[in-house]
């Protein structure tokens, strides 16, 4: 099912009677999500990702706009009308049930023509059961099983009733890292194999870039940018997505542009056809440093730290108290008896942003 | 590492005298009087020991009374004090406005004083030869025949000391569930909704299963502190219970040992080992009951 999102806005009233103007969690989303994908709602903590999901799954109702689910306007319909799945940061699985009993209680309110009979329901059951493979653990009460496992029955329970839409508040957050890893592949088997369009939403960017068919960069209730993860990472709008995506994250400078040259302090680092003149954030990507001892970008070498497959050369540029760090490849040389460093650069690993307005500035090379 | 045992030990030591004191000797003391037979309080000598004082105490009619009085108020007031505080405590957590002006109503009693309260009490429902009592006023009101709550048949004086203990009892359960209650992720609830629960198997399979364990610990408390009901019937029909027929077990052991008939601590032991042996009883039944239920 395509989930559509028409000037979507929410605004919460303040607390404060004086202060008149309440908070706005959601501003204004105008978004297109393609039926039978997995999408990342990509943000930092307090930016509304999960306002704007209690939004879709109706939880809460939008101060403007409006919902489509396909075709139909679902705005003013109840959650439970909707056909939408719901899995909590904190998986809300009922602690008295056991998971077979947490599994079916959503069918079990089925009425009308959608009722079904134990045996269908003990059927379905334990087919979401297996889908999510807990299928042995269907005596099991929630709290005799690990983070990893209460995640999946709560999946389950979200995908028992064929929702339309499956949503995911933090599904990963409260995981250690090795499960984080295995649990985020098997949320994108399980879409892969249900087709249905899910949304998820998660404040660490790798695992949004990791799974995501398309991912919904977001702060203060503003959509920046949209787009498949790696378009997004090489492609970003402002710096806010530059900064936000990547580990480590990208090095920020004050440039200046001049005469379509980039300058980083007094030195002259690269050629940028078609930038104006102005001051600009100069982002480079770790990876886009190549060591070279002839190179403009001139550093004072901190140290090196060995990675195995690479290497990660933390320095500091005169212009700037920033820390760089740049990654390069094991291989190449780099005399850690020198007190400097140069790099020359990769071009399209280097961003340039307006100092004011932080939009991008782009350049050809 | 002994030496830390012993300043453990050390530390211990007010605690444990305090204990032994007040707590450990008195319980001792009070199974040796109960099975000294004879004991005259004034020469402090007895016969001998047996279990005399156990067999009079049963056929003494005032403590088959009092016995009787107590398990109608145990049985009448747990249940329905319970109930109503659920009640109540559902109704506080569904409104908004005016809450905690509600809560702090429901809450009054409980810092109230039990005689001044029984006052009240005395004032509604006791007939004098100057007043029919306010709730006489509302009978003849809707045409009923005006009875005497205080001193009359003994069903009005039961239905007066159950309200009463019922009105007392409630705030403390009501506080304890609404603040149960309030602890319900709303998760749950939310999950709840998404799936078209209804309202009522909200209540029953999630709600319910939830505060379990505070109301089970609502009717253990509730079951230990009605049998030792007292007070309440003081505040309502006076210090000679016997008299009025309304004594409570607790009430027979005072009784025993300072009331008018008083100077027999033999027999008020043997009355209070037997109300113990009751309400340990009780205690372990609803322990075994609850474990059966509270599922978490």
């Amino acid at each position: 099912m395509k989930v559509v999102l028409k000037d979507l806005t929410k605004i919460f009233p303040s607390r404060n009677k004086k202060e008149k103007q309440g908070v706005t969690a959601v501003d204004h989303f105008n978004i297109e999500i393609p039926d039978g994908k997995l999408v990342g709602l990509l943000g930092p903590s307090g930016c509304g990702k999960s306002t704007a999901l209690n939004l879709i799954s109706g939880l809460e109702t939008p101060t403007e706009g409006k919902i489509f689910f396909g075709d139909v306007d679902v705005t003013d319909l109840p959650p439970e009308n909707r056909g939408v799945g719901l899995v909590f940061q904190n998986y809300a699985l009922y602690p008295h049930m056991t998971v077979r009993q947490n599994i079916m209680f959503p069918l079990e309110n089925l009425k009308g023509d959608a009722k079904l009979s134990k045996e269908q329901m003990e059927e379905r059951v334990q087919q979401a059961a297996d889908l999510v493979q807990i299928g042995t653990l269907m005596e099991r009460k929630p709290a005799e099983m690990s983070g990893g496992q209460q995640q999946r029955v709560a999946i389950a329970r979200a995908i028992v009733k064929y929702p339309d839409v499956l949503l995911l508040d933090e599904p990963l957050s409260n995981l250690d890292a090795r499960l984080r890893l295995q649990t985020r592949e098997e949320i994108r088997r399980i879409q892969r194999e249900t087709g249905i369009t899910t949304i998820f939403v998660t404040h660490d960017q790798e695992e949004a870039m990791s799974i995501s068919d398309f991912i919904i960069v977001m702060r203060s209730g503003r959509i920046h940018q949209v787009g498949k993860p790696q378009n997004v990472y090489d492609d970003p709008v402002d710096l806010f997505v530059a900064t936000f995506l990547g580990t480590p994250q990208i090095n920020v400078f004050e440039g200046e542009v001049k005469d379509e040259k980039l300058f980083i302090g007094d030195a002259e680092i690269l050629d940028v056809k078609g930038a104006r003149n102005g001051k600009v954030w100069a982002c480079i990507r770790p990876e886009g440093f190549i060591p070279d001892p002839k190179g403009p970008l001139v550093c004072h070498l901190n140290g090196v730290e060995v990675m195995g497959r690479d290497s990660s050369v933390v320095a500091t540029h005169p212009a700037d108290t920033a820390i760089i760090r740049a990654i390069v490849s094991s291989e190449s040389e780099i005399d850690k008896a020198l007190d400097t460093v140069s790099f020359s650069l990769k071009p399209y690993k280097v961003h340039l942003f307006d100092r004011e307005t932080e939009e991008r500035i782009r350049f050809d090379y | 590492m002994k030496k830390n045992n012993l300043k453990g030990w050390l530390y211990l030591l007010p605690a444990l005298l305090f204990l032994g004191a007040f707590m450990v000797y008195p319980l001792i003391d009070v199974l040796i009087y109960s099975i000294e037979e004879g004991y005259n309080s004034a020469s402090q000598t007895f016969f001998g020991y047996g279990l005399y004082n156990y067999s009079y105490v049963l056929h003494d009619p005032y403590f088959l009374q009092a016995i009787n009085n107590t398990f109608i108020l145990v049985a009448i007031t747990v249940p329905i004090s319970t109930g109503f505080a659920l009640l109540i405590s559902l109704a506080l957590n569904s409104i908004q406005k005016l809450k905690d002006f509600f809560q702090t109503v429901y809450f009054l009693p409980y810092v109230t004083n039990t005689l001044a309260v029984g006052l009240v009490f005395m004032i509604l429902f006791k007939k004098t030869p100057y007043s029919e009592g306010l709730v006489n006023l509302l009978i003849s009101w809707f045409g009923g025949r005006s009875v005497d709550f205080i001193d009359g048949p003994y069903w009005a004086k039961m239905f007066v000391l159950c309200f009463y203990t019922i009105w007392v009892v409630l705030p403390f359960k009501v506080l304890i569930l609404t603040s149960a209650l309030a602890s319900v992720n709303q998760d749950y609830y939310k999950v709840a909704k998404l799936d078209a629960t209804p309202r009522w198997r909200v209540f029953t399979r999630i709600t319910l299963p939830m505060i379990s364990p505070m109301i089970f610990y609502l009717v253990i408390t509730g079951f230990i502190g009605a049998f030792k009901a007292y007070s309440d019937a003081v505040a309502l029909f006076g210090t000679d219970l016997n008299g009025a027929g309304m004594n409570t077990i607790v009430g027979y052991v005072y009784d025993m040992l300072y009331g008018n008939s008083g100077g027999y601590p033999s027999y008020a032991s043997a009355a209070a080992l037997i109300l113990f042996a009751i309400v340990l009883t009780i205690t372990c039944i609803n322990l075994m009951v609850s474990h059966d239920n509270v599922q978490y």
